[in-house]
C-alpha cells in the first residue's frame, strides 16, 4: 500500500509560549518543537498498516527547515521517506491543505493518515480541506481501524458515542487518541533515518486570504477565593469544583 | 511533566542530531516508564524485568556494536547519553544496561570466538539472555590481580572454582563472563547459569541500589567447555579493558542524577516560602544552586570531550579515570546539596533525590574506587604507582 501521513511540527504543549516583538508569531527561541501529537498516532497507524499490508509509508509536512527535525524522527520510527513543502508558516488552513494535496496527489495515496488536529492553531481542518481537494472520503476523529478487502472500517468518536463506517479506498483517516500507542523512536531506528531521503518542495502561498493582525497570551491573572470551613462553605467549594472548574 | 535536560552552555550545540535523537528518545522512555515505577522498586527492592524487553527494543544493549549482531552500530557520544538518561531514571537501570553492554556483550565482542559472537551478541542485544560480569572477590576489589578463582586444564575444558561478590545482575543472569587464573594468567570464561556446581544467590540488605540485583557467583567445580572459554582474552588486562567500557557509562550517567537533584532543588527553592519570601531568593541557596549547575556544566563538557576522544579512538584508560572520579563525586555531591536546600522533605520518596544520593554512594565506589582513579591518573602524570 502506498501510505501517506501528514506531520505538523508545532510547540510542546508543555512549553512555554512567548510571542514575537512583531505581535502576529510565536517566538521560536527556547521553545522546544515536537510532532503533533494526534500526528504520531497517524504515523504509527501508518507504520502498523505497512508492516500489515506492505508498501511505503510517506510523511509529507508543510513547515520550514525546523519541521526536518520533526519529519527525521518520523523516519526514525520507521516511516520511509520524507517530503518537506517549504513555505510561509502564517497562511491559513486551506493554504496548507492545498499545499499538501499538490504533493500527495503525485503520490496516488491508497490511504492518508492525518491527525484528528495540530495541537498549534487548533483548526482541525486540513485534513477534511485536503479530502475534497483530493476529491476523496474522509473519515475524522478515527479510534480504530480495519482494512478488508479493499474497503476500510472505522469506529470514529461521537458525541457520546461512536459511530462505525466504511469508506472505499483511498481515504483520508483522522487519527484520535486511543487510536493505537505510538512507538519510540529506537537507536537502530534513528541510525537507519540518516540515510532515508528527506525531498524538499517549495509551494507559493500567495493566494492565502488569512492573516494574523495580532497574537495575544491568556489573562493569566488568577481569580482567588477563600473558603471557610463551614460546611455551606466547603458544600459550595465541592459544586464549584464540580460544575465551574469540572476538575471532580 | 516532561525532562527538559540542563543545558546552562548550549552544549546541545555541539551535538549531532543523532545523538540528540537517541538522546531523546530514552528520555521519553524514562519519563512514560522509569519514573511511574522506579520508586516502587526501589523501596521493595526489585529490579523492574518487565523493562528489559523494552529497553532491548529500544536498541540499548550493545548500542555501540556492529549492526550485524543486531546492534546499532552507535557512536560513543550517544551511548554516553543514553546513560545519563537511564541513570536519570535510577542508577540501578544504568547499572543493567551498562552490566549488559560493556561488561557482558562488549568482552564476548571483544575476545570472543565468531561462533560465540554469533550466538550470544544477537540474543543479549534483544534482551532475551541477561549476562554479568565476575571478577571482584570477597578478598579482592581493588585489587583484582590477587583473585583467588582459578581454572584447571581437562579433557575438553577447564574446571571452575572460586567466589565472586558485588556482581550486578548476578542472580538474573543466563552467563557470566568470569574471570579466573590459568596458570597464573587471567582469563575470561563464558558460565551458563545451569551448569553444574554454579550458583548466584542474591545479596540482600543495601541501602543503595536497592532496584539493582546484586548477588554472589559461587564457583564449585564448574565444568566450562572449550567451546565457552574466551581465546583472546589477555591476562588481567583484558578485564580492565572491560571497566573501561563501563566506567565510561558511569562518567556519562551520573549526570543524569546531578541533573535530577539540581532541577528539583531549583525548583522547590523556588517555591519554598519562609521568612515571607521563596529561599531561592537567599544568598547561601543561591550559592548552592549556582555550584551545583556549574559541576554539572563541568562534568558534561568533560564526557563530551572524553566522547569524542573515544570515537576518535584516542581515549585512554586514564582519561576515563578522571571523569569517572570527577563526575561521581559531584554528582554525589550535588545530590547531597539538593537534599540540604529540600530539608526535611529531601529525605521522601515522594522526592528522587534521596534515591539518586544512596545510589551514587555505590557508584562512587564501584568500578574502581575514587581513591584508585586518583592514583591511576597519578601514576599516568608522574610514572610512579603509589599503589604497590
Amino acid at each position: 500500500m502506498q501510505i501517506v501521513v501528514t506531520l505538523s511540527h508545532v510547540p510542546d504543549t508543555a512549553t512555554k509560549i512567548k510571542i514575537s516583538s512583531d505581535r502576529k508569531s510565536i517566538d521560536p527561541a527556547g521553545v522546544s518543537f515536537v510532532i503533533n501529537p494526534y500526528d504520531e498516532f497517524a504515523i504509527e497507524e501508518g507504520l502498523r498498516t505497512k508492516e500489515k499490508f506492505g508498501g511505503n509509508v510517506i510523511i509529507v509536512s508543510y513547515g520550514n527547515d525546523g519541521a526536518k527535525e520533526s519529519i527525521k524522527k518520523a523516519l526514525a520510527m520507521g516511516a520511509d521517506k520524507g517530503i518537506l513543502i517549504k513555505g510561509d508558516l502564517n497562511v491559513d488552513s486551506l493554504t496548507v491543505a492545498k499545499a499538501l494535496a499538490t504533493k500527495i496527489s503525485e503520490l496516488k495515496p491508497d490511504v492518508v493518515f492525518c491527525g484528528k488536529q495540530s495541537v498549534d492553531y487548533d483548526s482541525s481542518a486540513v485534513a477534511q480541506m485536503l479530502a475534497e481537494l483530493l476529491n476523496l472520503p474522509s473519515i475524522s476523529t478515527v479510534v480504530s481501524l480495519e482494512f478488508s478487502d479493499g474497503k476500510l472500517k472505522a469506529k470514529r468518536e461521537v458525541e457520546g458515542g461512536l459511530e462505525i463506517v466504511e469508506s472505499t479506498l483511498p481515504a483520508i483517516i483522522t487519527a484520535q487518541k486511543g487510536l493505537n500507542e505510538p512507538r519510540y523512536a529506537s537507536i537502530k531506528g534513528i541510525m537507519a533515518a540518516k540515510s532515508k531521503p528527506i525531498e524538499e518542495a517549495t509551494f507559493d502561498a500567495s493566494q492565502n486570504k488569512l492573516s494574523v493582525n495580532e497574537l495575544r497570551l491568556p489573562d493569566s491573572k488568577r481569580k482567588s477565593r477563600i473558603f471557610d470551613s463551614e460546611d455551606a462553605s466547603i458544600s459550595e467549594l465541592v459544586r464549584l469544583l464540580r460544575e465551574e472548574a469540572k476538575v471532580i | 511533566m516532561k525532562f527538559e535536560g540542563v543545558d546552562y552552555y548550549h552544549i546541545d550545540d555541539l551535538l549531532f542530531d543523532d545523538e540528540k535523537m537517541a538522546r531523546n528518545t530514552i528520555r521519553e522512555f524514562v519519563d512514560d516508564k522509569v519514573l511511574p515505577i522506579i520508586e516502587k522498586h526501589y523501596r521493595e527492592g526489585t529490579f523492574p524485568m518487565h523493562l528489559v524487553p523494552e529497553m532491548a527494543a529500544l536498541g540499548i544493549f550493545g548500542a555501540t556494536l556492529p549492526e550485524k549482531y543486531g546492534c546499532a552500530g552507535l557512536n560513543n557520544v550517544a551511548y554516553g547519553l543514553l546513560m545519563q538518561e537511564l541513570e536519570r531514571g535510577d542508577s540501578g537501570i544504568r547499572s543493567f544496561a551498562s552490566v549488559q553492554s560493556a561488561l557482558t556483550m562488549y568482552p564476548i565482542y571483544t575476545f570472543g570466538t565468531e561462533e560465540q559472537k554469533d550466538y550470544w551478541l544477537p540474543k543479549l542485544a534483544r534482551g532475551e539472555k541477561i549476562g554479568c560480569f565476575g571478577l571482584t572477590e570477597p578478598d579482592y576489589g581493588s585489587n583484582p590481580g590477587g583473585m583467588i578463582t582459578r581454572a584447571e586444564k581437562v579433557d575438553g575444558g577447564f574446571i571452575l572454582n572460586g567466589t565472586k561478590m558485588w556482581i550486578t545482575n548476578g542472580s538474573i543472569a543466563d552467563v557470566a563472563v568470569v574471570w579466573a587464573k590459568w596458570n597464573g594468567v587471567v582469563h575470561g570464561f563464558l558460565v551458563e547459569k545451569d551448569f553444574k556446581g554454579f550458583s548466584a544467590p542474591e545479596m540482600k540488605g543495601k541501602h543503595s541500589l536497592r532496584a539493582s540485583i546484586t548477588s554472589e557467583l559461587v564457583l564449585d567445580n564448574v565444568f566450562v567447555p572449550d567451546s565457552h572459554w574466551l581465546p583472546n582474552t589477555q591476562g588481567l588486562k583484558s578485564a580492565l579493558m572491560c571497566l573501561t567500557q563501563a566506567r565510561y557509562g558511569i562518567a556519562w550517567g551520573v549526570i543524569g542524577s546531578a541533573m535530577v537533584a539540581y532541577t528539583t532543588a531549583l525548583d522547590y527553592a523556588k517555591s519554598r516560602i519562609q521568612f515571607s519570601r521563596p529561599i531561592a531568593g537567599y544568598q547561601l541557596i543561591q550559592a548552592k544552586l549556582v555550584w551545583m549547575l556549574t559541576e554539572i556544566t563541568k562534568a558534561q563538557l568533560l564526557v563530551l570531550q572524553l566522547g569524542r576522544l573515544k570515537d576518535q579512538g584516542k581515549a585512554r584508560y586514564t582519561h576515563v579515570s578522571m571523569a569517572k572520579r570527577n563526575n561521581c563525586e559531584v554528582a554525589l555531591e550535588i545530590c547531597r546539596v539538593a537534599r540540604e536546600i529540600l530539608g526535611a522533605n529531601g529525605i521522601l520518596d515522594e522526592y528522587p533525590i534521596m534515591r539518586h544520593s544512596a545510589n551514587l554512594e555505590s557508584v562512587k565506589t564501584y568500578e574502581g574506587t575514587h581513591e584508585m582513579h586518583t592514583l591511576i591518573v597519578g601514576e599516568d602524570i608522574t610514572g610512579i604507582p603509589a599503589y604497590e
